[in-house]
């Protein structure tokens, strides 16, 4: 199999961008994106197609096996994990674009700063300052939620975020929703105030990034979840009485 | 005022952040990556803790004997009992932060791993690692807030700063501006395993790339029974590494035979008849690798899990399904899957006793980089076991040693940071590759080391990583015997005056290396059991 890699590469966060086209040929038919970005690092004298050296490609990677986010990019126009791109998707065409995902500052070539994500679940309160305690069987939601990589692909796709805005996103939903129903009363009261706040009056229900998520998380299970703790059990909380009397 | 340096944000690195937190003592958080990428994510099948919620009558005496004895006795006993006697309280704590835990009647279900007759393997499907880390992500996120710690991400370890013999604080450098900075304090190593000297070989991750293990050898830090690699039986070739199929795969039933005149040849159920698929990882890998030499044996080795019911698929292992599934194209309920040896777990690593201090004071390592708990060989479901204590324990003996001031002085023209080219670093894998196989011997390794010897850096990495390889090579030499995970055809035999601990370190630019006695397991001790 042989492709041709059109890869968005800036040296530096002030740097122009500009585009490099490498080939790049192998017999691994499996072959993914971040298999070819690794032995495109490791060859000696590599050069693109207009026979200028490549120099070292800059790229997260860790895991390689969709369990981990680091190597997030855009790839043919999607933001994907490289680890999860095969090239034979894209044999037919005979190349693909790569680039780094654009909601985020670039630091150099493929890699971005995803401090964003980060700082929301800092900002969010995404913690238990008392026990969760042990579930009688297996919680389910807990497990979900706890899956997410933090990638920032479902950021990339939302029509609604942007780092340092207002909106946080699923990559701060997904892992909240492990604990906002589990919380003592006090602090499940921050946190869903918080939720309202930075995710539910934001989300324009787009769900595109229900399709994207590399780990094919269940994003509107958990948020129907997360909204029932957070915002509809307010609204029973602040019309209870009258409900109560009804009842009556 | 004092300060505690943590290098890696995986399981043992937030474990030791959070022991710290919890004793009021602050430290600062260092990775390259986020903790979602460290390899913890990885781990699959569970977490050993004699727990005993299946009503087989485990005790934490039986499991430090398993762990004795799957490491063929080359642990310290004393490191281990302390190990078996914490691990139930430390899986509770894990509950008690959420940790997604597969659970019945308010308690976790235990399932059988290898090499250990009770089932004691707590477990989150087949992502427990992702399950615990997230749980405790989130909880170090409570501290960060507070606080007691505070996270370097994007920085990475350049070297220690070392003043009279003792360890005083690192030289980190920000991925993002490379700017070099040091750092004063007490520091504990939770870098992981040595994954980068094999390069798509492991089930690791590349971010544990060695490049710590290779510079603190260099600046004289002890390593011990470097000869001791773990290759786990059951794994598959994706594009550009290993990737593991868990241990819970048997331990759910699942079936290892190899096709034989025709029939399906169930070879660790003959050979084996009491614990069959479940032996210890060492024995499974061997007689894998010899059975498929075999004359009369054909083609690959076979996982079968078709005989597993849809329940433990849907509730035990979904995840290993889908990502097999994924990986492969194949349904491994349906049919079975090939699988293959692989470099998964480094028992050997930093030389450390049994309160986790290395050789240089006011340096401490704990997690997979630690030559601690697995002897020989690790039993599946320790090592997630290792690494929360291990973490913990580094922290409270970092704490009772009397923390480092976080004021010092360091000179920044010895802290540059370079990096082994990856043809380099490939050179040295296939070498070691050639030689620290399932099977070894005096002469290949000999020639190995000749080999290494042709070789010469062109800087500082590449200098430090050969020094660490020949170490390796020259470990697996000097241990004439077979014990565990290292297997020598010309030594086929245990040999009891080599259970002792084998300590590689660099003197005078040369590697020496020194068999030291393993500690006497003390008597009276609380942890005994």
């Amino acid at each position: 199999m042989k492709l041709r890699l059109d890869i968005l590469r800036r040296k530096n966060a002030d740097s122009e961008p500009y585009l490099q086209s490498i080939m790049f040929e192998t017999d691994n038919e499996n072959a993914t994106v971040a298999f070819a970005l690794t032995n495109i690092c490791s060859g000696e004298n590599v050069t693109d197609v207009e026979g200028k050296p490549v120099s070292p490609i800059v790229w997260e990677h860790s895991c390689l096996q969709k369990k981990c986010g680091a190597c997030a990019m855009v790839i043919g126009s999607r933001p994907r994990l490289a680890c999860d791109a095969r090239l034979a998707e894209f044999a037919a065409e005979g190349f693909v674009r790569i680039e780094p995902l654009k909601k985020f500052p670039v630091v150099a070539d493929l890699m971005v700063d995803r401090s964003a994500v980060f700082d929301a679940l800092k900002t969010l309160g995404v913690w238990a300052n008392g026990e969760v305690g042990a579930p009688d069987r297996t919680d389910e939601t807990a497990y979900e939620a706890s899956r997410c990589l933090q990638c920032g692909c479902c950021l990339e796709v939302c029509p609604n975020f942007y780092a340092g805005g207002d909106f946080f996103g699923m990559a701060a939903a997904v892992p909240a929703s492990r604990l906002i129903d589990q919380l003592d009363p006090e602090q499940r009261k921050e946190l869903s105030a918080g939720y309202r706040k930075k995710v539910y009056n934001g989300c324009g229900k787009s769900l595109a990034c229900r399709d994207i998520c590399p780990a094919h998380i269940d994003i509107e299970k958990l948020m129907s979840a997360s909204n029932s703790a957070a915002v509809w059990s307010r609204l029973h909380a602040l019309f209870g009485r009258k409900n109560r009397g009804v009842k009556k | 005022m004092g300060n505690v340096i943590i290098i890696g944000a995986g399981l043992s690195g937030l474990s030791a952040a959070m022991t710290l937190a919890e004793k009021g003592q602050s430290s600062l958080l260092v990775s390259a990556q986020p903790s979602e990428r460290a390899q913890s994510v990885l781990a699959e099948g569970g977490f050993n803790a004699a727990a005993d919620t299946m009503g087989e009558n485990d005790s934490t005496a039986l499991h430090f004997e398993d762990t004795m004895k799957g490491g063929v006795y080359l642990a310290d006993p004393n490191a281990c009992a302390a190990l078996a006697e914490n691990a139930p309280k430390l899986l509770e704590k894990l509950i008690s932060l959420g940790a997604a835990f597969n659970m019945a009647d308010g308690k976790p279900v235990l399932r059988n791993f290898g090499g250990q007759k009770k089932k004691r393997t707590a477990y989150a499907k087949a992502s427990t690692g992702k399950m615990i880390m997230s749980a405790l992500i989130d909880e170090v996120r409570r501290y960060e807030s507070k606080g007691l710690v505070t996270r370097y991400p994007h920085h990475k370890f350049v070297s220690l700063i070392v003043s009279d013999g003792e360890c005083c604080g690192v030289f980190v450098q920000d991925i993002y501006t490379k700017k070099i900075t040091a750092m004063f304090g007490s520091v504990i190593l939770c870098c992981g395993g040595m994954n980068g000297f094999f390069p798509e070989m492991t089930t690791g991750t590349t971010a544990n790339s060695g490049y710590v293990q290779a510079e603190i050898f260099s600046q004289g830090v002890a390593f011990a029974n470097l000869e001791m690699l773990q290759y786990h039986p059951t794994t598959i070739g994706i594009p550009g590494k290993r990737c593991l199929v868990t241990e819970a795969a048997r331990g759910e039933g699942g079936r290892l035979f190899i096709k034989r005149n025709g029939g399906n040849y169930y070879f660790m159920e003959e050979k084996y008849p009491e614990l069959k698929n479940l032996m210890p990882r060492d024995v499974v890998s061997r007689e894998m690798y010899l059975t498929r030499r075999q004359t009369d044996c054909e083609g690959e080795v076979m996982l079968d899990m078709t005989g597993l019911s849809e329940q433990v698929w849907s509730e035990r292992l979904p995840d290993l399904r889908q990502e097999l599934k994924e990986q492969l194209g194949l349904d491994p309920a349906k049919e079975p899957v090939p699988v293959r040896e692989g470099i998964h777990y480094f028992m050997g690593g930093i030389f450390v006793d049994e309160f986790h201090r290395t050789c240089m004071r006011g340096l401490y390592a704990a997690g997979e980089c630690a030559c601690q708990y697995h002897g020989a060989n690790r039993l599946g479901g320790n090592s997630m076991l290792g690494a929360v204590y291990g973490g913990s324990k580094a922290a409270q003996q970092a704490l009772a040693d009397g923390v480092k001031s976080a004021e010092g002085a360091a000179d920044m023209s010895k802290a540059a940071f370079e990096e082994a080219r990856p043809v380099f670093i490939k050179k040295i894998s296939d070498i070691l590759l050639g030689a620290l196989g399932i099977v070894r011997n005096e002469q290949t390794l000999r020639a190995a080391l000749d080999e290494l010897g042709r070789l010469s850096g062109s800087n500082s990495d590449e200098t430090a990583r050969l020094e660490l390889a020949r170490a390796m090579l020259m470990s697996a030499a000097e241990r004439r015997e077979s014990r565990g995970a290292h297997f020598r055809e010309d030594y086929p035999e245990k040999d009891e005056r080599l259970r002792r601990t084998l300590v590689a370190q660099l003197k005078n630019g040369e590697v020496a290396l020194e068999f030291r006695d393993l500690p006497e397991r003390r008597v009276g001790d609380e942890a005994q059991t």
